[in-house]
């Protein structure tokens, strides 16, 4: 990117978000995933002739909890239109969606880019976000020379996000992804599935050279599965457009697939000539309307939602403000500190149970070995209540950090709950001092020459004598007594000459 | 009296009082329809064994004293009425073997209260037209005169119901396809306020102003009718959650001080005179008894036939869309690719005034034209409807003519679909408005029948039925029936 510096990438993102209700938008179809194919297709997600669609209140609460979660405007009044096109997995000839009047306009999402210290904010503007019915899938690879039509996911309910192109790279356009898909996560609407397609994002990418204010032509990126992918997928596209400009090409508004496999973008359709989809309000639905006294009530039911959480934790528990936004980056993650924190203080209820050390080992050890497994913290073979138990022996001075460590390793590896390890591999911390103070001793007067050295100055050398000691002691010496202890004997380097 | 003959009410009587049995009275209408609909044309559909099946059943349900209007009486759908186990063609080669896999909410109503369905009646190609011509299954001839179109939509509901090949039928009105048909083959009709009667399974032509209702000999036997059919349906949204009069009980409202509206704008030159005459002779028989005559203003007659052949179609275009060759229905041979099949299903698989109003829907719905086409149709269409509430506000029910004419030859518009658009004239008003309208029979121009249209307030289907009712107190209109279907004529 540095020999790009002088352009800028501008994304704007459409995420469609399956809502979580047990019937499709329009029918009393029940929505699971991984049916046989048309099992849980009714006459009305058919589309046969003289069915009509009714409207599932559940769809219309959730689609308004999104909108009060990102402080929208929930409209009071809300229709439906038809989008008209021809395609084989789209039953009716019609999608029913909302053109004029969406349910939620504006919102916004605040995201945090960048680590530790260094981390900052930034808000991303919401256009809108409106309720819409899936269409059903095309299966080409199931029957040689023809396609398949499965309508089990016709009629399941959507809300499509659009942003406005705030993003300037891929980068914010993941972490703003992720936020949407842990409000909707918290909110308890989608369960944020994207293998299985319950949370697809599609990335409108343009480039524009650095001070421009018009935007430059833009593609749109779709099949994109994971975040990774979609990183992936961004970060070629914006390099494939400034290479193809700085060629002395012209980007052309084109709707392009990511492949994966190649890590590459390819193009689907242009979209030279806008599609006319002939959009009308809906004359089988009523306009949806909310009453004020309802939305309301829906306001106040509200859970605790990841920025609300994640200030909490700075003001209640002194977190850093990234390790609150790291903490609270997911439902499950915030339930995984709180679970642990809680058990933590059950185990110790004559203290304050230290927030940070668990914040620490959520962010740290649990996090590193999740990303190294691929795992999802649910399925975090060190359960929350596990990781107290093993917190409780270091704030009681069984464990060092080191020791703490490596039983959280045999943890991992299933070998049991710490009590357990501890004992068996006998990593019990050496906290006696006269204990320490004999292994230091002996190891001073091993050492009467780097004594020496030591007092004339060369002050580095107390590492090598607590290295010495600690290597005495298996590693199992409380490295904070053993310091005062070394000190104590070894007095301030170079006074005694 | 000969079976054929009689009201719903003596029908009911009959069957209480075991003079007959639903069986017989299947029978009688069944050996009609095998003696008259060859020339006729007027069912796209007989089914005799399952009527027969279900008028055992209502005798037996009779037997155990059970006490329903329509329990035992033959009946007939428009085919347009979906209905498991029987083909629901909506009049197209599209529709020409799908059976539906589900009941019409109406049909579920009209089984529940033991009618015995003879069968499923022709009708222009899903609901468009104004003469009958317009069917795959071939036109339906007048009764009246065979030289006449029946009317349309509901042409093979009115035919037979004019034939007494049925006491009663089912029909659609989306801009006249009720009334017209009925005032062409001297019956009486109605057309409910929009969202009296549930839309679902009734398959749609445009959406916004579809409604199911009834034609029958007398405004008496709609109110039977229109009672088993009405009601709030969960499954259509549009349905009304008003609870539904009882219409008999209301039939002998007085019609003293009743304020009938004339409206001006509809007795001009484009307007036959004799069905004007006849029209003035009916208002005469209700001022007669205590009704007060009131001339009106209801403007914009051709405003709202402009806009209703801009969102009927448009809502069409999209409502077609459904009919792809890909699930159901018509499937052209041997497709090359998607395209192909979607082009020639859809090409063979309609008609030409099908097409023609995909055309122009899918034109008035065009990026660029949906304001200049659909935007202002949708404006007409509320001044329309305050135009009526204005008159409203003068009179308690509107009275004109149904149609400029009475019918019109078979073929005689054949090439000039604008002026059989012209037909609907003074109906269409009513959908745009989404009023209830009845048409019944005031006399003849010839040998062709004359009707009258009673137009109300929505929701006040009881007034209007009853204001017929007593009009066909003092006349007898309702009660001819063409000779060349009198039993023993040849």
């Amino acid at each position: 990117m540095s020999t790009h510096s002088r352009w800028e990438a501008v994304i704007g993102l459409e995420i469609h978000a399956q809502l979580a209700t047990k019937s499709k938008i329009f029918s009393g179809a029940a929505t699971t995933f991984g049916a046989e194919p048309n099992a849980q297709a009714c006459a009305v997600d058919l589309g046969l002739p003289g069915v009509l669609p009714v409207l599932n209140a559940e769809a219309v609460h959730m689609a308004a909890l999104f909108g009060l979660a990102i402080d929208a405007e929930v409209a009071l009044e809300s229709t439906f239109d038809r989008k008209n096109y021809f395609y084989p997995d789209l039953p009716k000839g019609y999608q029913i969606s909302q053109l004029a009047q969406p349910i939620v306009n504006g919102g916004q999402v605040v995201i945090t880019l960048g680590e530790g210290e260094a981390a900052e904010q930034k808000t991303v503007r919401v256009t809108r976000a409106h309720l819409e019915e899936d269409a059903g899938k095309s299966l080409h690879e199931v029957f040689a020379g023809m396609t398949g039509i499965d309508l089990n996911r016709a009629g399941t309910p959507l809300i499509e996000i659009v942003s406005e192109p705030d993003m300037r790279s891929a980068v914010e356009a993941v972490a703003y992804a992720r936020k949407v898909h842990a409000i909707v996560q918290y909110l308890g609407i989608c369960d944020g599935n994207m293998q299985e397609g319950s949370f697809r994002v599609d990335a409108n990418v343009s480039v524009r050279p650095k001070g421009q204010i018009s935007l430059g032509t833009r593609t749109e990126v779709k099949n994109v599965n994971s975040f990774r992918f979609l990183e992936r997928a961004i970060l070629f596209e914006i390099e494939r457009q400034i290479e193809l400009i700085e060629d002395g090409g012209t980007v052309q508004q084109q709707t392009r697939l990511y492949d994966p496999d190649k890590d590459e973008t390819r193009m689907m359709r242009t979209k030279e000539a806008a599609d006319d989809y002939r959009y009308f309000p809906d004359p089988d639905l009523l306009p949806v309307v909310i009453e004020p006294a309802t939305l309301a009530i829906w306001r106040d039911s509200l859970p605790e939602l990841p920025d609300a959480k994640a200030r909490r934790y700075q003001s209640e528990y002194g977190l850093t403000p990234y390790d609150a936004a790291v903490l609270t980056s997911s439902k499950e993650t915030a339930a995984y500190f709180e679970q642990t924190l809680a058990a933590l203080a059950d185990r110790l209820p004559d203290q304050v149970a230290d927030a940070k050390l668990c914040a620490n080992w959520v962010t740290g050890a649990i996090a590193a070995q999740l990303n190294k497994t691929g795992l999802a913290i649910g399925d975090s073979p060190v359960t929350a209540p596990s990781l107290a138990l093993l917190l409780v022996r270091i704030v009681d001075n069984t464990l060092s950090n080191k020791l703490a460590r490596e039983v959280f390793e045999a943890m991992w590896a299933g070998e049991g709950e710490p009590d357990a390890i501890i004992d068996a591999r006998g990593l019990k911390q050496i906290t006696d001092s006269s204990a320490i103070e004999a292994l230091v001793d002996a190891i001073l007067a091993e050492n009467p020459d780097k004594v020496a050295e030591y007092r004339s100055g060369k002050d580095k050398l107390f590492g090598f004598f607590v290295g010495q000691a600690m290597k005495a002691a298996g590693g199992k010496a409380n490295p904070q007594q053993l310091n005062e202890i070394l000190q104590a004997r070894l007095g301030p380097p170079g006074e005694q000459a | 009296m000969s079976l054929y003959k009689q009201s719903l009410a003596e029908l009911r009587f009959g069957l209480d009082t075991r003079q007959f049995s639903a069986r017989e009275l299947t029978e009688a209408f069944l050996a009609r329809v095998g003696t008259h609909d060859a020339v006729l044309n007027s069912f796209i559909s007989r089914v005799p064994e399952a009527a027969l099946l279900a008028a055992d059943q209502a005798d037996v349900r009779i037997a155990a004293g059970e006490k329903a209007p329509l329990l035992g009486i033959p009946y007939a759908h428009k085919d347009i009425f979906c209905t498991q186990g029987v083909r629901t063609t909506c009049g197209s080669k599209m529709l020409g073997d799908w059976v539906a896999p589900y009941d019409a909410t109406v049909h579920q109503r009209l089984n529940a209260a033991g009618a015995v369905m003879l069968g499923k009646t022709n009708m222009d190609e899903f609901a468009m037209g104004s003469s009958n011509e317009n069917s795959a299954f071939g036109a339906v001839k007048n009764p009246w005169d065979h030289a006449a179109v029946p009317g349309g939509s509901s042409g093979g509901s009115a035919a037979a119901v004019a034939a007494r090949l049925v006491p009663w039928a089912t029909g659609t009105d989306t801009g006249g396809s009720i009334r017209q048909p009925a005032a062409y083959c001297g019956v009486t009709g109605i057309k409910p306020t929009y969202g009296r009667v549930s839309r679902y399974g009734m398959i749609a032509y445009a959406s916004s102003l579809d409604q199911g209702g009834v034609l029958a000999p007398s405004a008496a036997d709609c109110a039977i009718g229109l009672q088993a059919m009405a009601g709030h349906d969960p499954r259509d949204s549009t349905s009304a959650a008003q609870p539904v009069p009882d219409y008999s009980a209301d039939l002998n409202q007085s019609l003293a001080g009743l304020r009938i509206g004339v409206p001006r704008q509809w007795f001009t030159a484009g307007l036959d005179a004799t069905v004007a005459a006849r029209i003035e002779d009916a208002l005469r028989v209700f001022e007669q008894q205590g009704a007060i005559r009131v001339d009106i203003d209801l403007p914009d007659a051709e405003l709202a036939l402009a806009a209703y052949y801009l969102i009927a179609p448009a809502e069409a275009s999209s409502n077609l869309s459904r009919f792809d060759g890909v699930r159901f229905g018509y499937r052209c041979a041997e497709p090359r690719d998607l395209m192909d099949l979607y082009e020639r299903s859809r090409s063979e698989g309609f008609g030409s005034e099908v097409k023609r109003r995909i055309l122009i829907g899918t034109y008035a719905l065009s990026a660029g034209y949906y304001d200049a086409f659909y935007g202002r149709a949708q404006r007409a269409r509320r001044q329309v409807a305050e135009n009526f509430a204005a008159a409203f506000a003068q009179c308690d029910v509107i009275a004109g003519p149904v149609a400029p004419t009475v019918a019109f030859d078979l073929g005689a518009h054949a090439s000039d679909p604008a002026t059989m658009y012209l037909e609907d004239i003074y109906t269409i008003p009513v959908n745009l408005a989404g009023l209830p309208g009845m048409s019944i029979p005031v006399g003849f121009s010839g040998l062709r029948p004359v009707g009258m249209q009673l137009i109300g307030a929505p929701f006040t289907e009881a007034r209007l039925l009853a204001t017929a009712h007593q009009y066909q107190q003092q006349t007898d209109w309702h009660l001819r029936m063409p000779a060349a279907y009198e039993e023993g004529s040849v």
